[in-house]
């Protein structure tokens, strides 16, 4: 096997033995993202120097026996996390030339746990989407089928880990973007409880309802990186001082005696068959484990698309106000006074999809209309929260499908706003409520195509996830295999 | 209640204020894909939420501060570094008033 296929894990264990190196693993990553990049085209900014430089004094580190969570492993960022001196573009025009004077924090403690950053992901401009299709600079694709999407918003930072072109990534999930992908492209992606990971330096899309999480190849190396991300930050005020708790002693604990919440509601007409026999598969390899299987309700499912495409485009028109040709990014010169400048720089720089949730939110919060959208959406939203609350007095986690279809073509969803918001429609509810969730592979379609399969669990019970996905993956044994991307 | 949603009249409205423009055959599709949107919406009116609290942050956090000492910030060059236009510190911008 070669380097760029291992995981986190695996490639700390050759690090600590010598067998390998910072520089090794990184020349091989960057050898794999030279052979398929110009297929996958999963990232938007390559930081191959700097990577190099930082493998380098890795590899003096572990010398020196001072080896952090990370050190000397190619991490790659979604281009929606700032990166000090690094171009960060949220996927758009109107950031094309942005160059953040300061890091995020979870890009702080990934360079202080000594990863190797490998450069800025590809993704739904202003992570409104979901197939990375919207990107001013161009789609990536998926690595099992190159004609088909690896899903959005973070679709360049779930197609990296797929293909080999980083170890592990970073992602953002406002609706399911992180999920949504993972499951597309047949990786690990965990959205966190929100407020466990600090926003601070994240570009904002919808402020009560992002969260930064890993894209991994298994479930011990989510758990390695979030230990290294989640924590309380004070320079943001949704930040919650909530231990951290060790979530790797979480791994191998078994699930015997477990209740598992199936959500009658998520097993609807629509749902691609071969998706939905993975998923009741996944069910008996749980109940295998140990588990115990009980049908609970939901009964506000139904509108929590309705919910989100009000409260997110509102939340997002407010975000995205900022972007006016003044301080940062694309500037119109066209024109004549300040107004005209103003409309023709945000014309010019959002892209159709930001421009009709702008219009959405906007029209959302208007005068006269208030009440009827974003207070009504507020409220079936505290409604929906019950529902989980009340689910989880019942059971440990609940196991639902991440998405209804398997990959889809690139351009098949594009014509029509609302098919393509129908993709999130089982990720939705969680950012709304708030709670964490996962998406763990769970087998292939016969075209073999990836199926994900979504845990969800109760506020801060991140550790929960960890020690059920991983008793599932255990206990599974699926066949390993290897996307047929271009190249090597 | 009739099909329309919003009209091509309250699409200009809703542009200006949220400083965008669109051109004609732009501002006719995106009047169509919009009421398509919010026609879709109007489920939310089978909901009963009579008593119920608008929840707007799924964690309830409060008074986020810290202490009123003075910790560094931006340095103004940082600050103006990605600046389309700047002059004397400010950001520069076209003609404001007449």
């Amino acid at each position: 096997m070669e380097l760029y296929e291992l995981t986190i894990h695996e490639l700390q264990d050759k690090l600590r033995t010598g067998e390998t190196s910072s520089a090794e693993i990184t020349a091989s990553v960057f050898g794999r993202i030279d052979a398929v990049e110009k297929d996958i085209h999963a990232y938007i900014t390559l930081m191959r120097e700097t990577a190099l430089a930082e493998a380098t004094r890795a590899d003096e580190a572990i010398r020196k026996g001072e080896i952090g969570a990370l050190t000397g492993i190619p991490i790659a960022l979604k281009d929606i996390c700032c990166t000090k001196d690094v171009r960060t573009t949220c996927g758009s025009r109107i950031l094309h030339n942005f160059i953040p004077p300061y890091d995020a924090t979870v890009v702080e403690k990934l360079r202080a746990a000594g990863a190797v950053l490998t450069g800025k992901t590809n993704m739904d401009e202003f992570a409104m989407g979901s197939s990375t299709e919207s990107s001013f600079f161009g789609a990536t694709r998926n690595p099992w089928d190159l004609t088909r999407i690896p899903g959005g918003s973070s679709g360049g930072s779930s197609a990296a880990v797929a293909a080999g072109e980083c170890i592990a990534s970073l992602g953002s999930d406002t609706g399911g973007s992180i999920r949504q992908p993972a499951a597309l492209c047949g990786v690990v992606g965990l959205k966190p409880t929100y407020g466990r990971v600090s926003r601070f330096g994240l570009i904002a899309f919808a402020s009560s309802l992002d969260q930064i999480g890993p894209f991994t190849k298994d479930v011990e190396d989510c758990a390695i990186l979030m230990n290294v991300i989640a924590g309380y930050d004070p320079r943001e005020s949704t930040s919650v001082p909530e231990d951290v708790p060790d979530y790797r002693q979480f791994l191998r604990r078994g699930i015997e005696g477990w209740t598992v919440g199936i959500p009658k509601e998520y097993f609807i007409d629509g749902i691609d068959p071969e998706v939905e026999a993975a998923v009741r598969e996944t069910i008996r390899v749980v109940e295998k484990a140990g588990a115990k299987c009980i049908e609970v309700s939901l009964p506000h499912t139904e509108y929590c698309l309705a919910v989100y495409y009000i409260v997110a485009p509102a939340e997002a028109c407010s975000n995205l106000a900022r972007y006016d040709g003044v301080k940062y990014g694309f500037r119109s010169e066209e024109g004549r006074d300040l107004m005209e400048m103003y409309k023709k720089s945000r014309a010019a720089g959002f892209g159709a999809e930001v421009k009709r949730r702008i219009m959405i939110g906007t029209y959302a919060l208007s005068s006269g209309y208030y009440d009827a959208y974003y207070k009504k959406a507020s409220q079936v939203r505290a409604l929906i929260k019950r529902d989980f609350d009340e689910a989880f007095a019942k059971c440990d986690v609940i196991l639902t499908p991440t998405t209804p279809t398997p990959a889809f073509r690139i351009g098949e969803k594009t014509g029509d706003p609302m098919q393509m918001y129908l993709s999130d429609i089982f990720t939705i509810s969680t950012n709304l409520a708030g709670i964490p969730g996962i998406s763990v592979p769970c087998g292939f379609t016969a075209a073999g195509l990836p199926i994900g399969v979504q845990f969800l669990a109760g506020h801060f019970q991140e550790g929960r996830l960890i020690q059920f996905a991983s008793a599932y993956e255990k206990e599974a044994h699926l066949e390993k295999r290897r996307p047929r991307c271009h190249g090597i | 209640m009739e099909n329309i949603k919003i009209s091509q009249n309250e699409v200009n409205h809703v542009a200006h204020l949220a400083r965008l423009e669109f051109g004609e055959q732009e501002k006719e599709k995106f009047t169509s894909q919009l009421n398509d949107i919010l026609r879709y919406m109007d489920k939310l009116s089978e909901v009963d939420t009579a008593g119920v609290e608008p929840m707007t942050h799924a964690i309830a956090q409060k008074n986020a501060f810290r202490m009123d000492e003075v910790v560094g910030s931006l340095p103004p060059e940082l600050a103006l570094a990605n600046a389309p236009e700047s002059r004397g510190g400010c950001f520069q911008v076209p003609k404001v008033i007449e």
